[in-house]
């Protein structure tokens, strides 16, 4: 007799979830079993809920004093040192928040959630803000009076002089054909190219030793010999003042701090205070030397970075559990530090991420915006430098807080060595359970080959990870931009349209013949190989030119301190100043394409069931009135994500040739383009601009996620799944993305977390890079469909990061609850 | 000639570890609480699900017989002339109409078995036989234990025990676990609901406890027809008079899901919806084992 799991899954609804990690540390003492993370003390649930319920706003006094700089000195300075300048002014000048409560302090804007724009890069219009207010998605508020001011100060400067204005008066028109057609998006045209990751050099160096390196690096130029002396010297004046113009930041909120101790009646917040303002003087002019002042010191890097620009993926602590974990094993053995504190003091800086939403972009509407998240990933686990286990006391308080606090951001993930501890990986996969989407989970014996394949040393590969959804780099010491999505779906399906764009009837890119005239598959893959390469090199010459332009525009001296080897090179982020320059081409949709090639192949040109006219004219009326053969394309087709060698076979042989097409490519500072597989949102907009598919994905749904399955298309369960995948080379690439949805039954007992664990340590030992998991029922996101006030704190996991059910649009909630259920009875 | 209908990988309930588990067809048994009603008969069926059938008529069609007419509940299949030959559902589009019951070589259910070898390495896992009564097909089924033996694959049984004493430990022998049924103590209640008698099962039980092979004992639990005090307390009684323990009782809740693959066979004036049992009645069972020393959980 089999067992009976739904019956699992009623009882588990009648009693309150576990709470895995509290056998972990959890400290305090519960309110009542209904609330959210019984575990948090009194000051952590305020901050938390100030957080939480925080509106996101568009703060215009970044912009203001940009303006205003750039007015009264363009033309003074060189780039670098007009840009060091220009924040130094702002750190200067912009709003101090300090929260009631708080214990870290510091915020990009005047409050919390509070957004500043960045208009030397994209400026947004008066039209931009009304819709930025008024959308029903992830609105961002702001005052009529604001737009008032922004259209009279702001506006009028930048018109014609932004980074984005200049980027679209210079593409080709093979690009902006294909651009506009959906085949793929371009990262730099909206934020600064970002995914940028500290390794822990700022725990141990203050700003300033950084400046006396720069100083150093200064005096040694060699102006006689060195035609680029000229040019370093300015980057290093600049990043010089970047380092003062965070020490200044930091020294307002120490003044602050105290001025607020003076007046204060409570004694205890007057201590804190006080401390506050001790722990502000030392960092981040010095280097940390307790917990506080650790987790301090990052938050005052983070916010530097996130205010000179706002590059992609926000700012990541990288390993911020190995970093923190010789600041807690001193303080605790001394007893300056308790468990409860240190934990406390996380919970703050979680918070403090969780304040800092995306900052949003131009010229979209609420159709095309997906998420407040701004991806910080933080990585717990994996293995230190030397190759040994990284798991500490501390990262069992970075589940511990990441599963109570239940927040938006940050993005927190596990990585699994064989070397990782059973425990560790049970603890990580009980908070799995809880099902808000975090953590997800990494395979660091993967992405170290992936590093050490693309010329990393093995110890810098080790102090590498992942950021933003899936994307390694070797954190503190490279460069890793991200330069857009490539819708491969749309590319097969402007190769059965010839060229053509079939939605708008446009060219999107070249001609590579009739596919009814084809007598092969063979022949239709390699149109598709023709149209891949085409599109590949259209992307990298507008990507390199567009680089070419923040190295030139807007330089970022202080990411350049912090990153190896800007100073010593004397050279900025942008300029191939760190030590690694990569960019990478991020595919989605291998599912969609391989389910779709699989079809062609059967069919039509092995069974000869189907003729090639036959199924053009049926997806191309999106097949209405051919549901027989649509279903019949569904059920009687090999699909990827079933172990079946067949589609799996035809997966890996795409995989292989977007390697091809991509890795190798030159980027501007002498390296290379690489491939990653993932989408987070873009799948849904890549939907959007496509019609139907031949493995009967009808138009303008969803096309699948980086490497996963197509939706519902992964009928053989989990452990299928992952065969399947690692039938790829993962290691050739820079991460893949896989996401599972299980539902909650599948995870009742204690015996079915060591499973999922066992299930996990069998993918990487299969090679795979990533998975994530989405524990939810159908009936509770139907339900907050219904009723979303009364879900507002329902976590999704998909597609690399986590959202709110409620933050997303109608499509993307829909696609969650398509998601496979991988219930098995 | 003997069937598989079903094959379930990231099988998490029954057995040690991940295990992959093959539904044997064919069952000696006819409980009126079965979940798996297809797994009764030894020959292949056909299963129609009417809410995937978009009348598109391929069936019809194909039929060389004429066994299917298209009416308004659906696909209409005359037993009588329908050969079982599954053209049908070959050709059904939707998977509305399907075969349940498949021939398989043993190489092939050992490709199969043998995809899962790293999951299986990796969770002390393996693979399960399950039914039906997998040792309804004794011989098929010795052999697949013989290959999977070669494999070094951790073999587990899911059996009824309504079989020859001889049967039983030729299996056995071939077996690291049998997850083993004991339905009620009650002979007579035992006829009335599962059409036959206990006591070959139980003096089979007896047989197995004296070999190397570890043992969990399932009990479906069904409301009203065995979670009596008695009935747990003369099956605990029968339990600790065994030579070895099991590993452990699972109390497996019985659940009316099945209903849907009554339907599915064109049976559902054989469905009989029995009680579930809530979650005090589970719980009092777990402690009256746990009174008696035994070990009880909920769930396979």
């Amino acid at each position: 007799m089999q067992s009976i799991k739904e019956i699992i899954g009623k009882v588990e609804t009648n009693t309150v979830a576990e709470r895995a990690a509290c056998e972990q540390g959890n400290f305090y003492e519960p309110i009542n079993n209904n609330a959210i993370g019984p575990g948090m003390n009194e000051r952590i649930q305020k901050l938390r809920k100030l957080s939480f319920e925080a509106i996101p706003s568009i703060s215009i006094e970044r912009a203001l004093h940009q303006t205003a700089f750039y007015k009264e000195n363009l033309g003074k300075h060189s780039t670098p040192v007009l840009r060091a300048l220009t924040f130094l002014d702002h750190c200067e000048k912009k709003s101090l928040y300090m929260g009631e409560n708080e214990l870290i302090v510091g915020e990009r804007g005047p409050k919390p959630k509070a957004i500043p724009t960045f208009p030397e890069l994209t400026c947004h219009s008066v039209e931009d803000l009304e819709i930025l207010n008024s959308r029903e998605q992830q609105p961002y508020t702001i005052s009529q009076e604001d737009i008032d001011i922004y259209a009279k100060e702001v506006i009028p400067y930048w018109k014609g002089r932004t980074q984005r204005e200049r980027i679209f008066s210079h593409v080709p028109i093979e690009w902006k054909r294909a651009y506009e057609a959906g085949v793929f998006t371009e990262f730099m045209e909206q934020r600064a190219p970002g995914h940028t990751v500290l390794d822990g050099k700022i725990y141990k160096k203050g700003m300033l030793d950084f400046k006396k390196e720069i100083e150093a690096h200064l005096d040694s130029l060699d102006f006689m010999n060195d035609p680029e002396a000229t040019d370093k010297a300015e980057q290093l004046k600049a990043m010089s003042i970047s380092c003062d113009a965070v020490i200044v930041f930091a020294n307002r909120h120490a003044d602050l701090a105290e001025q607020k101790a003076q007046s204060e009646k409570n004694p205890q917040r007057k201590k804190e205070l006080e401390k506050i303002a001790a722990v502000c003087r030392r960092v981040p002019a010095h280097a940390p030397r307790t917990f506080h002042e650790a987790i301090q010191m990052y938050w005052f890097v983070h916010l530097g970075t996130i205010t000179e620009l706002n590059g992609w993926d926000s700012m990541n602590p990288g390993h911020f559990d190995q970093h923190l974990a010789p600041f807690y094993e001193k303080e605790i053995k001394e007893g300056t530090l308790s468990r409860e504190e240190a934990k406390e003091l996380l919970s703050c800086v979680w918070i403090k991420f969780n304040n800092h939403t995306a900052p949003p972009k131009v010229g979209i509407t609420a159709k095309e915006s997906g998420t407040y998240n701004d991806f910080t990933n933080i990585n717990i686990g994996g293995v230190k430098i030397d190759g040994s286990d990284g798991v500490s006391e501390v990262s069992y308080l970075m589940l511990n807080v990441t599963e109570e606090l239940h927040l938006l951001q940050p993005g927190t993930s596990v990585h699994i060595a064989p070397k990782t501890p059973n425990k560790f990986l049970n603890a990580a996969c009980k908070v799995i359970r809880q099902g808000h989407g975090y953590p997800s989970v990494f395979n660091p014996d993967t992405y170290i080959m992936e590093m050490v394949g693309m010329g990393k040393s093995i110890t810098d590969a080790r102090e590498g990870g992942c950021s933003g959804c899936i994307e390694v780099g070797a954190f503190g010491k490279e460069a890793f931009l991200l330069t857009g999505y490539l819708n491969v779906p749309k590319i097969i399906e402007i190769t059965l349209n010839n060229g053509i764009d079939p939605l708008t009837g446009k060219v999107a890119g070249i001609k590579t013949g009739d596919p009814r005239e084809f007598k092969s598959y063979e022949e239709l893959y390699e149109a598709f190989l023709k149209q891949l390469h085409f599109v590949v090199d259209q992307k990298v010459k507008v990507s390199n030119y567009i680089d070419r332009m923040f190295a030139k525009y807007a330089p970022a001296p202080f990411l350049s301190v912090v990153i190896d080897d800007c100073i010593q090179k004397g050279k900025d982020y942008y300029d191939g100043g760190p030590r690694y320059n990569t960019n990478y081409i991020q595919c989605t949709g291998l599912g969609t394409v391989t389910d779709s090639l699989s079809t062609i192949k059967k069919h039509v040109f092995e069974d000869k069931t189907l003729s090639m006219d036959k199924l053009l004219t049926a997806v191309a009326n999106n097949f209405e009135g051919e549901e027989k053969l649509r279903q019949t394309i569904i059920n009687k087709t090999p699909f990827f994500g079933n172990d079946d060698d067949y589609a799996d076979a035809i997966a890996c042989k795409v995989y292989d040739d977007l390697v091809k097409a991509i890795d190798g490519k030159p980027n501007i500072k002498g390296e290379y383009f690489h491939l990653n597989m993932l989408s987070t949102t873009c799948h849904i907009y890549f939907g959007k601009v496509m019609g139907a598919m031949p493995n009967g994905r009808l138009a303008h749904k969803s096309i699948s996620d980086g490497t996963s399955p197509s939706h519902g298309c992964d009928i053989k369960g989990p452990s299928a799944v992952i065969r399947s995948l690692t039938k790829l080379d993962h290691t050739r690439s820079g991460g893949t993305l896989l996401n599972q949805r299980f539902l909650p039954s599948l995870l009742k007992r204690d015996e079915d977390i060591i499973k999922l664990g066992q299930l996990i340590r069998s993918y990487f030992t299969l090679g795979g890079h990533h998975i994530q998991f989405n524990i939810v029922d159908t009936a509770t996101l139907r339900a907050a469909q219904q009723a979303p006030e009364e879900y507002k704190d329902l976590l999704v996991r998909m597609a690399g990061y986590s959202d709110y059910f409620n933050d997303m649009n109608d499509d993307l909630q829909q696609e969650v609850i398509d998601r496979t259920e991988n219930e098995s009875f | 000639m003997s069937l598989i209908f079903d094959v379930k990988r990231y099988a998490i309930n029954d057995g040690p570890g991940i295990r992959i588990t093959i539904f044997l067809k064919g069952c000696p048994l006819s409980c009126v609480w079965c979940h798996n009603p297809e797994s009764i008969e030894k020959r292949v069926e056909k299963l129609f699900t009417r809410s995937k059938c978009i009348g598109c008529k391929a069936c019809v069609e194909r039929c060389e017989n004429h066994a299917c007419t298209l009416t308004k509940e659906g696909i209409l299949t005359d037993t009588n002339a329908c050969l079982l030959c599954g053209k049908c559902a070959e050709v059904c589009p939707t998977g509305a109409t399907q075969m349940s019951g498949m021939q398989y070589p043993i190489e092939e259910i050992m490709a199969i078995i043998k995809k899962e070898t790293l999951v299986m390495d990796q969770s002390e896992g393996g693979v399960t036989f399950s039914g039906g009564e997998p040792l309804f097909h004794h011989e098929f089924l010795v052999k697949l234990l013989d290959e999977c033996g070669k494999e070094e694959i951790h073999r587990c049984v899911d059996t009824t025990g309504f079989t020859s004493a001889k049967k039983l430990l030729e299996v056995a022998s071939r077996c690291e676990h049998f997850l083993y049924d004991l339905k009620v103590m009650d002979d007579e209640k035992h006829k009335q609901y599962t059409g036959v008698s206990n006591a070959q099962i139980l003096s089979n039980l007896q047989l197995l406890a004296s070999t190397d092979v570890n043992i969990n004992i399932r009990i479906p639990l069904i409301k009203g027809l065995n979670d009596d005090d008695e009935n747990i307390h003369q099956t605990a009684l029968f339990i600790n008079a065994l030579h070895k323990k099991p590993l452990m009782v699972n109390i497996l809740p019985y659940h009316s899901i099945a209903q849907k693959k009554y339907e599915k066979l064109g049976r559902i004036e054989k469905f009989i919806k029995m009680e579930e049992p809530d979650i005090a009645c589970q719980k009092r069972v777990i402690s009256l084992f746990e009174s008696h020393g035994i070990k009880a959980m909920i769930g396979g």
